[in-house]
């Protein structure tokens, strides 16, 4: 009996090669353990039987298309939609023999903080299924941290995959810009999406991140990846760690955040690391704002395609223009639609230049802002999620209490900057996130000094109610 | 009605037009996907996941297309953008599975570029606005209702193999003044297209599409009116007459007191009519906004100086490099159907220039000038006059073939002896005398016809020029 709940990737692998399982033994494991727990938890959407692959099984967002495996991401309007071709991660994670466990639950078209936005029912947190996981990825970080995936796939906007880990108590990343492929991903904001790594500890993040990273044809927007190195040691020597005033002191964040991730800074230290205190008030003050102008705007475009001609839902009317109403009224949920008119406002003739158009000059002023950060510091850190897990409905009611989840997120991901959260201690028995954010391309760098403050902080993944 | 034609009360009116021209490029494949562009094969089995918007699938541009528009620009006088950015032109139709059309906007690869059109009255300067690069929407075929358009259709058809064939939109300056120009100018721009192998620019097969936007003012004003826009002309005739119709539309509304409202009309080249659109299928607001899916392009200078090289010299300048040693509308014949390097050459094998250019340009439209043998075209030139008509014929319908000769037909004499002429023609004389009363009343035309009878009664062995000066000789 293989024990799921504690298992890493990497011990997988080392059960695969010493051939102590097979890689069919270990997807029957994992499909054994989602039947036994995901009845309460609801991270996945579905899952595949009997699927390809003699490695380390995966879990894919459903935001992730999968040739001949339905992805909806978690929207009626795409209810039934069979891919006939494969993300390229999907393909990467194929190639390297990773059995896909299933598709995991998202908010509809990863729009959405907590999981609650999914049209097919929210995730619950396994910390407390009476919390939410996290969003949009929340199913995947979900499984990840309930044992019913060894690592998955997420993909992130302004947080959808460090929010959720932080969230859920897993390592995260969220890649820079350019380095992932998002062929085959359904788009939310084309400019901001970026698919990255669920894992339970930094090395499996790192060791899934080498194989969805690097160049591809399909996507002019990728860039070629230094190589990943898998990280060792837990010295943080000569690293420079920038503790941005402006991310650690802002409204909202709670105290027990604000302990855990204090802890954390001092362990940096006592590990090596040079702490200094930085600025970065404009990102903080204006990522926010800006964000929900640019992704709105580039969502509206984006999911103008599910029109009801060529797949998922059609709602027959006597007229085109009436099928298409009809079908986008009754295929998308609250969130995409209000998402759909903020975006299509902001982009309206008289108006792109005051609010897309500006938008995307703030979002250059950020870029420069962290950039100058960069110049004396090698990684930024602060809480990823100002609050630890909420009550599944706390916000849903509130989309701006709601959108506030990813206050400290996006900035990061406004200038395309890579992102990990590393899971820092608790507060209440919920699991707190480290955000480290680095220059783009410092992957190594995160991973490293993840890894070594992980090894330090010694952190338990598993939710102590699973134990 | 006539524009000024009273004059003091109203004013002579000049027409004012610019052109939009869409032409589709002959690239191997669609402009951002692999898939095979071109005609052939099933409905909708030249698509993929890209071109059919499926979720997830992105763009990757066509490097030959940018090449080719660039080289375009370059024929056109452009100037050509260091950085061109794609952008997405957003709006609801079936034939836009994306629900977008990516297209350059603001930021085209060709700018501010200029044709100089060749006219009895000096060089008519057409500015070239822009010449920007996009991708054509699928084909839509509408069933049932009365209008054939999407409103009121019992169902549509979608083929999608045309949808992102990558597509140029030339855009002119209001620098147009007449329906003649217009013709001119397109069949000056058909031949710079074709010249430079990047479009076969058929408007019978959709390949070059044309949409005129019209006003008028009156004459000596540089104001600019109300314009309406002018679709689904195919061909250059229809682009004119559809001009004309409008500008006396227009002339008419002023006239009456009215004011010309902004409006999209359809030509109907059967009844010469223009119909109004429907302003419920136009979308007010597009949203542009630059795809993020694409990143801009960005042509290195040694690429623009290799595509300049490549660029041929334009049919204008050699419209007035002919016209020289012909006339301007021989010269135009010449260069816009391709034939001018066939008549050059073969005058510099030997035949008389104006003699050549009369037979290239009436005889050898339509024929591949390239797989003509110059001497051997020059010797039929020469001997036009002397040998039988029929011969003269079966030549020139065989010149382009390999190996053609010329020297079996040349050896055929045609009966010039008047001896042997003259009863014939007196026999078609006699029995056609209402032609001939006619062409004693004036009617001279006629010679062709009773030369014609001749022809057909000696079976095209007579010589044309002897024939025709004996029956002016008897009708004296």
């Amino acid at each position: 009996m293989i024990d799921t709940l504690r298992l890493t990737a990497e011990d997988a692998l080392g059960l695969l090669e010493r051939k102590e399982v097979s890689g069919a033994e270990l997807h029957r494991a994992y499909l054994d353990a989602v039947a036994e727990r995901d009845g309460e938890l609801h991270c996945y959407l579905r899952t595949v039987d009997g699927a390809e692959g003699d490695g380390v099984p995966i879990a894919l967002k459903d935001v992730i298309s999968t040739k001949g495996v339905e992805t909806t991401a978690g929207s009626q309007i795409l209810a039934g939609y069979v891919p006939v071709f494969d993300a390229t991660v999907a393909a990467r994670c194929r190639e390297a023999g990773l059995p896909v466990i299933g598709k995991t639950n998202t908010d509809e078209f990863a729009m959405g903080s907590s999981t609650e936005n999914s049209s097919y029912g929210p995730t619950h947190n396994p910390w407390d299924p009476e919390r939410v996981p996290g969003g949009s990825g929340g199913g995947t970080a979900a499984a990840v941290s309930a044992g019913l995936a060894p690592w998955g796939l997420g993909s992130d906007t302004g947080g959808s995959i460090k929010q959720p880990s932080a969230l859920c108590g897993n390592v995260g990343l969220r890649p820079t810009y350019g380095t992932v492929s998002r062929f085959g991903v359904v788009a939310f904001a084309s400019s901001l999406d970026q698919v990255g790594p669920v894992a339970r500890n930094v090395r499996d993040c790192a060791r899934l991140y080498s194989i969805i990273s690097g160049r591809d044809p399909a996507d002019s927007t990728t860039v070629d990846v230094p190589p990943v190195e898998l990280p060792e040691g837990e010295s943080l020597k000569g690293i420079r760690i920038g503790v941005p005033k402006e991310m650690n002191e802002a409204e909202g964040i709670e105290p027990g955040v604000t302990a855990a991730v204090q802890r954390a800074i001092e362990v940096a230290g006592e590990l090596g690391a040079e702490v200094g205190e930085c600025e970065l008030p404009r990102s903080v003050e204006y990522g926010l704002a800006c964000y929900y102008l640019i992704a709105p705007a580039e969502a509206s475009s984006n999911l103008a395609r599910y029109d009801g001609v060529r797949y998922g839902l059609r709602v027959d009317a006597d007229t085109y223009y009436e099928m298409v109403e009809r079908t986008r009224d009754a295929g998308f949920g609250d969130e995409p639609k209000r998402r759909i008119m903020l975006g299509t406002y902001a982009l309206s003739a008289g108006y792109y230049d005051a609010y897309y158009g500006q938008a995307q000059k703030v979002r250059t002023l950020i870029a420069r802002e962290h950039a100058a950060a960069f110049e004396r510091f090698d990684v930024l850190v602060s809480p990823t999620s100002p609050t630890v897990a909420f009550k599944l409905g706390e916000k849903a009611a509130d989309p701006l209490a709601m959108y506030l989840s990813d206050l400290l997120t996006i900035p990061s991901c406004m200038a395309g900057l890579p992102g990990l959260n590393v899971p820092c201690g608790l507060s209440g028995g919920l699991p707190v996130g480290l955000q480290l954010i680095g220059p783009q391309l410092s992957e190594n760098t995160l991973f490293r000094t993840g890894h070594a403050l992980e090894r330090a902080l010694g952190f338990d993944p598993v939710p102590e109610r699973l134990r | 009605m006539t524009a000024g034609t009273v004059p003091g009360t109203v004013p002579t009116w000049e027409p004012v037009v610019g052109l939009e021209i869409h032409v589709q490029l002959k690239t191997r494949t669609k402009m951002f996907c692999r898939c095979a562009n071109g005609f052939g094969g099933g409905e909708n089995t030249q698509t993929c996941p890209v071109c059919l918007g499926f979720p997830g699938a992105l763009p990757t541009v066509n490097r030959r297309a940018i090449e080719w528009t660039i080289k375009l620009g370059l024929a056109l006088d452009c100037e050509i953008a260091p950085q061109a950015v794609f952008a997405r032109k957003n709006y609801f139709y079936p034939d836009l599975p994306k629900g977008y059309q990516i297209s350059q906007y603001d930021l085209p690869s060709c700018t501010n570029g200029k044709v100089l059109v060749p006219t009895p009255d000096g060089d008519h300067e057409i500015g070239i606005v822009r010449a920007h690069l996009e991708e054509d929407a699928a084909k839509t075929t509408h069933v049932g209702g009365r209008t054939g358009r999407i409103g009121g259709a019992d169902y549509s058809l979608v083929d999608f193999n045309r949808g992102g064939t990558p597509l140029v939109e030339i855009v002119t300056g209001p620098d147009v003044h007449s329906s003649e120009d217009a013709r001119r100018f397109l069949q000056l721009l058909r031949q710079t297209i074709v010249e430079l192998g990047i479009s076969d620019a058929e408007m019978e097969k959709g390949t070059l599409r044309v949409d005129a936007n019209v006003s008028v003012r009156p004459e000596g004003s540089s104001e600019l009116r109300t314009r309406c826009e002018l679709k689904n002309m195919n061909s250059f005739r229809f682009v004119a007459q559809g001009i004309d119709a409008e500008v006396a539309r227009q002339i008419a509304v002023y006239e009456s007191g009215g004011e010309v409202v902004q409006e999209t009309y359809d030509f109907d080249a059967g009844s010469g009519t223009l119909t109004a659109r429907r302003s419920k299928e136009e979308a007010d607001d597009y949203r542009y906004f630059p795809e993020p899916d694409l990143v801009p392009v960005e042509p290195p200078a040694e690429l623009i100086e290799r595509l300049r090289a490549e660029v041929p010299e334009s049919p204008a300048r050699r419209i007035r490099r002919i016209e020289a040693e012909l006339d301007l509308d021989r010269a135009v014949v010449l260069v816009t159907g391709g034939l001018d390097g066939l008549w050059q050459e073969t005058v510099a094998a030997g035949a008389d220039r104006l003699a050549a250019a009369n037979l290239i340009a009436n005889r050898l439209a339509g024929v591949d000038g390239s797989a003509v043998d110059r001497a051997e075209l020059a010797k039929l030139v020469e001997a036009r006059d002397r040998i039988p008509r029929a011969a003269l014929d079966e030549a020139l319908a065989k010149v382009a073939e390999p190996g053609f000769s010329a020297a079996h037909y040349l050896a055929q004499e045609a009966v010039s002896d008047a001896a042997e002429l003259e009863p014939i023609v007196t026999r078609i004389l006699d029995a056609n005398p209402g032609q001939v009363a006619a062409y004693k009343g004036g009617k001279e035309g006629l010679l062709g016809f009773f030369v014609g009878q001749v022809m057909k009664e000696t079976g095209g062995k007579a010589n044309a020029r002897a024939v025709s000066e004996l029956v002016r000789e008897k009708l004296q």
